[in-house]
């Protein structure tokens, strides 16, 4: 009986090898984080050390967000590498990762993700265990579903005195209550252009933080620093200052 | 057709292992896995469970015994339980315990539920011991606590008349090390599971809340009032804790670093683990070093007592105003949805009750 069995192995590993003809590759995704082109990482966390356009000199004390919808796309065909993933700056948590899908070589027209969740996604009844244990929800008055950043830090106010600021982005929300309205979406599309896929790949994503307070909206942290989640004026702000925070990082041999 | 050829393939290899198999006699311990609360599975991840500890009904068992049993201690003088009352949700009312030689801590014990559900594995207040089966090793050596050696401990263990053979049943050998006293107190501590309060039944569809519970709860949520869930969690986590380190506003300067003391990063001083929710009604007194005797006290040190401090969380609101200014109808409700999250069927529950 063991002769048969090793047999019709060896026939199962013939009869596979014709099927595989074209090459594919695992790729890895890798995020790191700047400040108008100087790299941070969370060793610069906790220090006030880095000034917005409004001049509000500032630190960073955690940063983590949540992209989704993780893509390639080409003329004939869309790649889902991963439905979503928290990026925690802070811990370290998810800077690099690989998707388990396999990816043909080639050009790829795009490489894309939603910075947060679209709607349809952020509201769904069984949500995320692994963004339950983060603590990432938004209260259902405000919608549910989750944040799409948390980006925590204290700054110099106006009266020369540091302060906490809570930069969380989430769906804007108005009437907070048992029926809240959303006067806009505010999750978005980050697409970030083509891409070669071949052996060893890694796409290195930027953020660039900085962005977050200047453009097209000088964000003054004086006027605009906590209690931010309801605040649905300032999270389509969020939303726009948001539009060119990413980037890919050419490679560099 | 390849694939209907991989398809009578793998039948085929089926077929032809069947009859190769052969039935082992079962013996060892007998698994017992945590019985997981319907609100845990869906809405957390699965609990930490080592897989060199896997939770077995003679485990848990002898665990339980060892936790209640003072032979841990120097001169059989302070168990486990001394400090970790079953009444007190595992904690103990004094705000600093005694140790077997009269000396006192400066820090309030904690409480001790859910912890297979700690994703990080930090225990203590400042997260110095990683795993629950290492945090067991620590209180018996402790010199302000039970003050013995390991050796000590398990040369009486193993004279005694029980514990070789319940050694034995739990783990498959009569000669016992710490390792298998820390694993064995491990595998009971991760059974404590509270998950049957008020607030629990009333998610789960079999309670309402009062009116003054519901608005306490939206308190707890609100951004601009409580805003308590960015640390201790909503609805959709029944750990009420993220189980991460904080400086929540308790002092301008700090005597007790905290977790800078373990990291030695002076960014972490005063930090301090986040502690559940749950339960607060036989945790008092609260805070690491058990400073406030009540809940009210807790609650107006948020509402207008913080103090500022170079490692103060961003979290902590209107810290130049000394808090979130809640009125006092907000804090009355605020208090009532917090003791909706007792749990009187753990306290009581006779399988852990150890007073």
């Amino acid at each position: 009986m063991k002769k048969i069995a090793s047999l019709l192995i060896l026939l199962l590993l013939l009869s596979c090898s014709s099927d595989d003809e074209s090459k594919t590759y695992n790729i890895t995704l890798s995020f790191s984080h700047n400040w108008d082109g100087t790299p941070i990482t969370n060793s610069d966390f906790n220090t006030i050390k880095f000034t917005n356009a409004n001049n509000n000199q500032l630190s960073i004390e955690r940063l983590r967000y949540l992209i989704s919808d993780i893509k390639l796309e080409s003329n004939n065909e869309v790649i889902n590498l991963e439905a979503y993933k928290l990026i925690d700056v802070s811990n370290n948590k998810n800077l690099s990762f690989s998707p388990s899908v396999s990816i043909p070589e080639g050009t790829y027209s795009e490489v894309s993700f939603t910075f947060g969740f679209n709607n349809e996604d952020n509201d769904t009844e069984d949500g995320y265990n692994d963004l339950n244990v983060a603590l990432f929800n938004v209260p259902s008055m405000l919608g549910g579903g989750y944040h799409y950043m948390q980006l925590d830090g204290k700054f110099i106010n106006s009266n020369n005195e540091e302060q906490g600021y809570n930069y969380h982005a989430i769906r804007a929300v108005d009437n907070p209550g048992t029926n809240p309205t959303f006067p806009q979406d505010t999750f978005f599309k980050v697409t970030l252009g083509n891409v070669i896929i071949s052996k060893n790949t890694t796409l290195n994503i930027e953020m660039n933080v900085a962005e977050w307070f200047k453009n097209p909206h000088i964000w003054d942290l004086n006027a605009l620093n906590q209690m931010l989640m309801p605040n649905s004026t300032a999270q389509i702000m969020m939303y726009n200052n948001g539009q060119n925070v990413f980037s890919l990082k050419p490679d560099t041999p | 057709m390849t694939r209907r050829l991989l398809i009578l393939t793998f039948i085929l290899i089926a077929l032809s292992c069947e009859k190769e198999t052969v039935d082992k006699p079962v013996s060892g311990p007998t698994p017992s896995p945590l019985q997981i609360p319907k609100l845990f599975s869906n809405n957390l991840l699965d609990p930490v469970i080592p897989f060199d500890n896997p939770q077995t009904k003679e485990g848990v068992a002898l665990g339980n015994k060892l936790f209640i049993d003072p032979i841990l201690s120097l001169n059989n003088s302070q168990s486990c339980a001394d400090c970790h009352l079953s009444k007190n949700a595992f904690s103990d009312s004094d705000r600093f315990s005694d140790g077997v030689e009269g000396i006192r801590g400066n820090r309030n014990s904690m409480p001790l539920f859910n912890l297979a559900w700690n994703f990080d594995e930090k225990f203590f207040w400042d997260g110095n011991t990683f795993s629950l089966e290492h945090q067991a090793f620590v209180p018996v050596t402790d010199p302000i606590e039970m003050n013995t050696t390991w050796t000590d401990v398990e040369q009486k263990l193993q004279q005694h008349p029980e514990y070789p053979t319940l050694f034995e049943q739990a783990f498959g050998t009569s000669i016992i090390d710490s390792t298998l006293v820390v694993k064995a107190i491990a595998q009971f501590e991760r059974t404590l599971i509270s998950s049957n309060s008020k607030f629990d039944k009333y998610l789960l569809g079999e309670v309402e809340l009062t009116p003054e519970e519901l608005n306490g709860f939206n308190v707890f949520m609100d951004e601009t009032k409580g805003d308590c869930f960015h640390c201790h969690g909503n609805e959709r986590n029944p750990l009420w804790t993220d189980n991460r380190f904080h400086n929540n506003g308790l002092d301008e300067t700090f005597t007790d670093m905290g977790l800078g003391a373990v990291t030695g990063d002076p960014a972490d001083n005063g930090k301090f683990k986040t502690p559940s929710l749950r339960n607060l009604q036989f945790t008092a007194p609260y805070m690491h070093d058990g400073r406030f005797t009540t809940l009210d006290e807790v609650i107006n040190h948020y509402s207008e007592g913080l103090k500022n401090s170079n490692t103060i969380d961003p979290l902590m609101k209107k810290v130049a105003q000394g808090g979130v200014q809640l009125s006092p109808k907000d804090k009355a409700d605020l208090k009532a949805f917090l003791l909706s999250l007792s749990d009187f069927e753990f306290i009581n529950n006779p399988i852990f009750k150890n007073q």
